[in-house]
């Protein structure tokens, strides 16, 4: 917005030219959001801290800031289980591969649909909204998946999502906002399909692929289901699998705990494993997370423009 | 072939399919027929593999071989005293999920886009969106060390409830965990359609003399007037596909009466029980619900909305 046009409202906003009415409305406004911002921070401090601290502490005093109190042990325990480490190395495997085949062959995929003369576009796209609203469900799927002979094999998990009709639709949205010309010019250059979409469109699509790569990652790194259906080797389990039966089912990997002599201390330090298990599994998120907020909003406006 | 030989003029418009395929190979046979082949494969097979709900399953004799026993899978589950139970659970936990969380993402746009300096809008946004990147395992395992009977919950009230066995707190926790952790997010996309408000009309309103209050009824809700509508089909018409994964996490055996859902009904009936046919009878019978109510909510949408639905 132009900074002269916008003067009128921005003098508005300052609270002290506001009217007693609007001063009210604003402070309410401001107190609920910032309680949400709160409740939001809350648990998770909470969790960052009580990792630290001793579990009898923690058990009989609650949160402490004194240092004696603190203790690197469940950090330790956690960190020295192998199962920990094959959990991540797992979910990097399968989400990076899901990603790079599903984006690609939706991206493939959005061109052709984003063109207004591809013939047969229509009866396409009624096959792939058709599969939005209805499907076999889970037994018919497992089925399947069980006779291709896949149980147990990470592509169980890739292929059957690595197609997202709903990505294509915003893949297709976006294609089909860029100027016309830039195919034509191609076309008269002679470059054929293939050409122009590795030479011109993938060049000019690097937010909507972004957007893309984010959330299907994210979507494959944070599930489980499929890996539980699927997935009976302990070698194959992905993260969240692992963090499943540390947070859940609350059990620990066997090695974390078995050297404490009484079952209460078993159970304070599964406990306390919990909370350095969270942050352990979060951190990769909290480091990349900042990079990519900018592509946050980059991607909303990519989605909302309906086609 | 002949059809199209003799309609060719020339003109683009006037090549016959098989001519345009010809020309555009690659459009098919590259772009096209990787999505294609996953989802015939992935999608369209298992949809014949429903033929199972109207069958006595059995894995040795095959879809094709096993006996032919009509809707008794779907009158056992009509039957069972679970039916009403399982049904009404899946219904309670969306509708009540959708009442309760549906405003919050406006309110915290609309208050959000009152925040005029950009440095503490940023802040407050990263920390909005940051919990919808929490996977549901961990969300899950938050909740239950939160609440867990020594948490720090019952340790601030000096109380010592167990709150995951019983079974009239599953609904809040599922609902207010879901709220902390979709709220920001789902407010995106309000706040990017406020970001497009007209400015022209904001001014106008303000030289008016118009209160928050007033300002928010005449420019901000009509900028996002068409996202809520959207949001709101798309929500209500997804009522009956709540997800698996959230409602297993917080399940615990004693908390099933009010946390066993169809989806997780399913499950276990199909996959721990190996009942295959009965269970994708129940999840048959759950996507035509879902089905039926989308068409009627956009059906209702269209009416209120001067015949726009999506």
């Amino acid at each position: 917005m132009a900074k002269g046009k916008a003067n009128a409202v921005s003098k508005h906003y300052k609270f002290r030219n506001m009217s007693a009415f609007d001063k009210a409305f604003t402070i309410v406004g401001n107190v609920l959001l910032a309680l949400f911002v709160i409740a939001i921070l809350v648990p998770m401090i909470y969790i960052v801290v009580a990792s630290f601290m001793d579990p009898v502490t923690l058990q009989n005093k609650g949160l402490s800031f004194h240092l004696k109190d603190w203790t690197l042990t469940a950090y330790e325990r956690v960190m020295s289980n192998k199962m920990i480490w094959v959990g991540f190395g797992n979910a990097i495997l399968y989400s990076t591969v899901f990603t790079v085949i599903s984006v690609f062959v939706t991206l493939l995929c959005a061109y052709p649909m984003s063109r207004a003369d591809f013939r047969g576009q229509k009866f396409f796209n009624l096959i792939f909204v058709i599969t939005m609203f209805f499907n076999g469900g889970l037994i018919p799927t497992y089925l399947l998946i069980s006779n291709m002979g896949l149980i147990d094999s990470m592509w169980a998990l890739i292929l059957p999502g690595a197609f997202s009709v709903w990505n294509m639709i915003i893949a297709r949205t976006y294609f089909g906002n860029l100027p016309r010309e830039l195919r034509e010019a191609a076309e008269v250059d002679g470059a054929d399909d293939l050409t122009y979409f590795f030479k011109v469109l993938i060049p000019l699509s690097k937010p909507l692929i972004m957007v893309l790569v984010l959330w299907v990652f994210v979507g494959m790194w944070n599930s489980y289901f499929d890996a539980m259906i699927y997935l009976n080797s302990e070698a194959k389990q992905p993260l969240q699998l692992v963090l499943r039966a540390i947070l859940i089912q609350s059990q620990p990997q066997p090695g974390m705990i078995s050297d404490m002599q009484s079952t209460a201390a078993r159970a304070q330090l599964a406990e306390l494993l919990k909370y350095a298990t969270i942050i352990i599994s979060s951190i990769p998120l909290f480091v990349m997370y900042p990079f990519f907020q900018k592509y946050f909003e980059d991607g909303i406006m990519i989605g909302s423009v309906k086609g | 072939m002949k059809a199209g030989k003799l309609r060719r003029t020339g003109g683009r418009q006037n090549e016959s399919f098989l001519q345009y395929v010809r020309k555009h190979w690659q459009l098919y046979f590259i772009f096209l027929l990787p999505a294609l082949v996953l989802t015939i494969i992935f999608k369209y097979i298992p949809m014949g593999g429903i033929l199972i709900a109207f069958e006595e399953y059995s894995p040795f004799l095959g879809i094709t071989g096993s006996d032919w026993i009509g809707l008794a899978n779907f009158t056992r589950f009509l039957h069972s005293p679970d039916f009403i139970q399982y049904l009404m659970n899946t219904l309670k936990l969306a509708v009540y999920g959708l009442l309760w969380g549906f405003p919050v993402p406006i309110v915290l746009a609309l208050l959000l886009n009152r925040i005029q300096r950009e440095g503490l809008k940023k802040k407050i946004q990263l920390v909005l969106y940051m919990p919808n990147f929490v996977s549901v395992i961990v969300l899950c395992g938050m909740v239950r060390i939160l609440l867990s009977v020594t948490g720090p919950l019952n340790g601030l009230f000096g109380t010592s409830v167990n709150f995951m066995t019983i079974p009239e707190f599953f609904r809040p926790i599922y609902i207010i965990s879901g709220i902390w952790q979709g709220a920001g997010w789902a407010s995106i996309m309000y706040t990017a359609s406020l970001a497009n408000a007209s400015q022209e009309l904001r001014e106008a309103a303000v030289i008016d003399g118009a209160n928050i209050w007033q300002q928010m009824k005449a420019v901000d809700w009509p900028a996002i007037r068409d996202m809520v509508v959207i949001q709101f089909i798309l929500s209500a018409g997804n009522i009956m596909s709540i997800g698996f994964e959230k409602a297993y996490a917080l399940q615990t055996d004693m908390n099933m009466q009010s946390s066993e859902i169809i989806a997780t009904y399913v499950y276990k009936k199909g996959l721990l029980d190996g009942d295959y046919s009965f269970s994708t009878a129940v999840g048959l019978f759950n996507t035509v619900i879902n089905v039926i109510l989308l068409v009627l909510v956009n059906k209702v949408v269209a009416r209120m909305n001067d015949g726009k639905g999506i």
